[in-house]
């Protein structure tokens, strides 16, 4: 019974997802002014043949930065919540 | 997580990180110029030392690789990163203006536009945030993982 009531709702689930997908557009977006410009004056602006980087590193360089600053904050949740205790150690509150 | 592999294992280990450090280091080095930058790159390098906490003993790791290591790469990769974004500041440009692109110094040899083979010494500051990136990445994955990986055997060992 699970078997079957888990199967029809992955069938209703992918059928929904596949023709929300095919019935977008694909190709034609309504605004490509920023993309033209990024595809023309990329390269000459930045030197970097890869558009995409320049994008990241140059043009939309904030974005790294915080990109960079989350992985920083990640990485010391991880070291907070995973910091090794002695044996007899106990947390004191006050 | 405290018993090693069998040789076989830990062998080709050992074999394959070399190779895929350096695949990571080319995809950090090559980000201005190819698919993949400083993330990828530094999740590929991330990757080889995660094969080798794998493979190997805990404490055989830690022998090889301090922890202290991979905190310096994360903090030096994001001081870098910013530091290289400010530099433009004294320059009289703006916050991330890429200051470097163009002079003929380093990474400012001017390209030929439009379709070229790729020259490494462009793009600016480009390549400099591509490694700082690189380098915070590399730390920062390699110090989740080995924090993941010393609770887990902390814990078998408590038991």
């Amino acid at each position: 019974m699970r078997t079957v009531v888990a199967g029809i709702t992955l069938v209703v689930l992918a059928v929904a997802l596949l023709y929300a997908a095919v019935s977008i557009p694909f190709g034609n977006p309504a605004m490509s002014d920023m993309d033209d410009y990024f595809i023309t004056n990329g390269q000459e602006q930045t030197g970097a043949n890869n558009i995409v980087t320049s994008i990241v590193f140059d043009y939309r360089g904030f974005d790294t930065l915080g990109e960079a600053c989350v992985l920083f904050t990640a990485v010391f949740g991880v070291s907070v919540l995973f910091r090794l205790r002695k044996k007899e150690e106990d947390y004191e509150y006050e | 997580m405290s018993d090693s592999m069998s040789k076989i294992i830990r062998t080709t280990a050992d074999v394959m990180f070399m190779f895929i450090v350096v695949f990571g280091f080319y995809i950090v080095l090559h980000g201005h110029l190819t698919p993949g930058g400083g993330f990828q790159g530094g999740a590929v390098i991330a990757t080889g030392f995660i094969l080798l906490i794998v493979a190997h003993k805990l404490d055989d790791f830690l022998g090889w690789f301090k922890k202290k290591a991979f905190q310096n790469f994360e903090m030096s990769g994001l001081v870098l990163f910013i530091g290289t974004a400010l530099a433009a500041i004294p320059l009289g440009y703006l916050f991330f203006r890429n200051f470097l692109c163009g002079t003929g110094g380093l990474f400012g040899q001017v390209v030929p536009y439009g379709i070229n083979p790729g020259f490494l010494n462009t793009a600016g500051t480009i390549p400099i945030m591509n490694i700082a990136v690189g380098i915070e990445v590399l730390g920062g994955l390699s110090i989740i993982i080995l924090y993941m990986t010393s609770g887990i055997s902390n814990h078998e060992e408590g038991e």
